[in-house]
């Protein structure tokens, strides 16, 4: 027996099938997220329930062909009732959305219920395809799932490049005389059909999650296409691994919900987290940028004191500091000790002066300060006594390149518009 | 009305009328232009400037009429024409870079299921280069500027390599230098013999930029050589209001659903 054999027969087959649903929809999902479809998913799979049915009446079994058939017939159907509802009515898409989906979850919920009192005995377990139930899958149904993943999964890497672009920009695709309706029909195709091998391990009112959670999770990690694609199938397996293997403990779990939590955490703890999307990295840039502005506004002001006394190597007291400008407290004594720890302030006993590198940043600051007033007054002609507070902030934002073009294009001047002198390096 | 036709014009519109849900936008639209020229489209808000390129390329259906472009139907041309449409009209926030954008414009010469190979990046690079975009190219196309947005979309129409070119508002919302740039470019390729047809907002730069201009205003008010048509009188009569009677025979088919033609 080969390992792969051995694999094969000790991994329970439904878990084959998961990560193949997975990927999918996580390929076809990420297009369905650019084109700001996610609702038209959502609807394909609320509007796929009738065509179960339907496949079951018809065949009179749960085989996945007739229930697959099924599915995908009405889905496609109500992607297209959408479209003609949008461009023969007056009705705006969100409106044409919500008709067919309500339309089409509703009858299938009487097919099905005519279909429980029809004392059919096969029909047990139809139901599981309302939230999914992936302990229903049958090794026969896998490999029809598997089958139709597999072809999604091939021909998305084939049309890659069309699919980009007709996502991207319709108009220029059409114009390059791209078959835009074949393409277009073909990204419909094989969403429906993610849409129906999904349903029955996560049923149909969820299935929109698997289609758009994991896209949206990887937005918030990259702004590069193909990453976007590999995060989002990583997160989907996962979120499906995780949620089938809960659901499979906890008796009457349904797996839908079990999966959809599990995204549902990745995607918060993505919100939250991710590197310059996430909440916490843009809390923690405000504290960097707070933290900035008190350090370079100490020594600002403590150059502006020794530039008052003539003397920089003059030692300063917080009061003197506090009288020269507003600080809080405990602000004031964290930003003294941090600017000592590196090297700015020299200390001795409760009063502070400038260092080397201490002098030039402050120089640099109120440099910067009356570099800004004197653009203000000049380019925007603003009033010499309107200009000081909109300088307190972009004195901490400028940096040497515009510092250098700012120099240059007031021409060196030498004194602010309160006659202040402009502290150029030495 | 004035309107000079050419001998051997390189792009004909025959009497072409266009309508959105049945109401005309562009009633009996009738000119010609010659090969190599810098042509303006002029007109107020509303006035289907860029209905009419979009009807050009075969975007929008032609209720009657017809568009010829070196003689033959767009659908035979495709590879010699390019099409820049307007910057608002896609998502910035898509997750791709400025060279992925400008590698677009070499779809059509990589064909299906390929990938673009290295003289097709090569021309991408080059177009960018043409732009002065070089150092932008690996740049997430949502941290680009209005102005270098615009640059990237012209860096794929040069790397498409066409024939002719109709472009929507490249001035619109950029600035002094790419609006400098743009042009520079487009003078460059009209020297070359190409053919750049744009739709224009701002009067003042007419004169400078164009050769030859259309004054549209739902109808076609005058066509020809800047100097012949950029007058007081015919700039009266295309921004002078719309001609009401039109709309509401407009509105007329439109309500009562009539065919445009019998």
């Amino acid at each position: 027996m080969t390992y792969i054999d051995f694999l094969l027969q000790n991994i329970h087959h439904v878990y084959i099938g998961i990560i193949l649903i997975c990927t999918a929809s996580a390929i076809v999902g990420c297009f369905t997220f650019l084109r700001k479809r996610a609702l038209l998913g959502d609807t394909i799979a609320h509007a796929s329930l009738p065509g179960v049915c339907i496949g079951f009446i018809i065949s009179g079994t749960k085989h996945p062909v007739y229930i697959t058939l099924g599915a995908f017939s009405t889905g496609l159907l109500s992607a297209y009732l959408v479209d003609y509802i949008v461009n023969k009515s007056k009705l705006k898409s969100d409106v044409a959305l919500g008709i067919v989906l309500s339309i089409g979850f509703s009858v299938g919920i009487l097919l099905l219920t005519s279909i429980q009192h029809s004392n059919n005995a096969a029909q047990s377990g139809l139901d599981g395809f309302i939230f999914g139930k992936v302990a229903s899958l049958l090794q026969s149904d896998v490999m029809i799932m598997a089958g139709i993943a597999i072809a999604v999964i091939v021909i998305t890497i084939l049309f890659m490049k069309e699919f980009v672009l007709i996502s991207f920009d319709p108009s220029f695709a059409k114009s390059i005389g791209l078959p835009y309706e074949k393409i277009e029909f073909l990204l419909t195709a094989i969403t429906v059909l993610t849409i129906v091998i999904g349903i029955q391990t996560i049923g149909v009112v969820l299935m929109a999650a698997l289609l758009i959670t994991p896209s949206a999770i990887a937005r918030f990690w990259t702004d590069r296409l193909s990453k976007m694609i590999f995060i989002a199938i990583v997160a989907s397996i996962f979120c499906g691994i995780m949620g089938a293997y809960l659901s499979s403990q906890i008796p009457n779990l349904p797996t839908g919900p079990s999966i959809v939590m599990f995204l549902s955490i990745v995607a918060l703890l993505s919100f939250v987290f991710s590197p310059n999307k996430g909440i916490v990295y843009k809390y923690l840039l405000k504290a960097k940028n707070n933290q900035k502005i008190l350090e370079e506004n100490i020594l600002k002001t403590i150059y502006q004191l020794g530039e008052a006394n003539k003397r920089f190597d003059a030692y300063f007291t917080k009061k003197d500091i506090l009288e020269k400008k507003i600080f809080q407290n405990f602000q004031l004594n964290k930003g003294l000790k941090q600017l000592k720890n590196k090297g700015y302030l020299i200390q001795s006993d409760e009063s502070w002066k400038l260092s080397k590198e201490g002098k030039i940043k402050g120089q640099r600051i109120t440099r910067l300060h009356r570099l800004w007033e004197i653009y203000l007054t000049q380019f925007l002609h603003l009033s010499p006594d309107h200009v000081h507070d909109d300088a307190e902030t972009i004195e901490h934002l400028i940096t040497p390149e515009i510092e250098d073009k700012l120099t240059e294009l007031l021409g060196y001047p030498k004194v602010d518009p309160h006659q202040m002198e402009i502290p150029y390096k030495d | 009305m004035i309107q000079q036709h050419t001998e051997a014009p390189i792009l004909e519109v025959h009497d072409l009328t266009v309508s959105y849900n049945k109401k005309p936008v562009l009633w009996g639209i009738d000119f010609t232009i010659p090969k190599g020229v810098m042509v303006g489209i002029i007109g107020p808000n509303g006035a289907g400037k860029s209905t009419l390129i979009k009807t050009i390329m075969g975007l929008i259906p032609i209720s009657s009429g017809f568009v010829k472009i070196f003689e033959e139907a767009i659908d035979k041309v495709r590879l010699r024409v390019s099409y820049v449409p307007q910057r608002e009209s896609v998502d910035w926030d898509f997750p791709t870079n400025a060279i992925d954008i400008v590698l677009m414009g070499r779809y059509h010469k990589i064909g299906l299921f390929k990938s673009p190979r290295k003289a097709d990046i090569d021309a991408a690079m080059e177009a960018l280069e043409q732009v002065k975009m070089t150092e932008f190219a690996q740049r997430q196309i949502s941290q680009l500027s209005g102005g270098q947005q615009q640059r990237v979309f012209l860096a794929r129409a040069i790397a498409q390599d066409a024939d002719i070119y109709f472009m929507d508002e490249p001035f619109a919302g950029v600035d002094a230098a790419t609006e400098q740039t743009i042009i520079e470019l487009l003078q460059k390729m009209v020297q070359k013999g190409k053919t750049v047809i744009v739709v224009h907002h701002d009067l003042q730069s007419v004169k400078k930029y164009f050769d030859w201009l259309l004054l549209l205003n739902m109808h076609l008010v005058a066509s020809g050589p800047t100097k012949n048509v950029f007058t007081d009188e015919l700039l009266q009569k295309t921004y002078g209001g719309k001609l009401s009677l039109l709309s509401k025979v407009g509105d007329l088919l439109k309500q009562h659903e009539f065919p445009h033609r019998e």
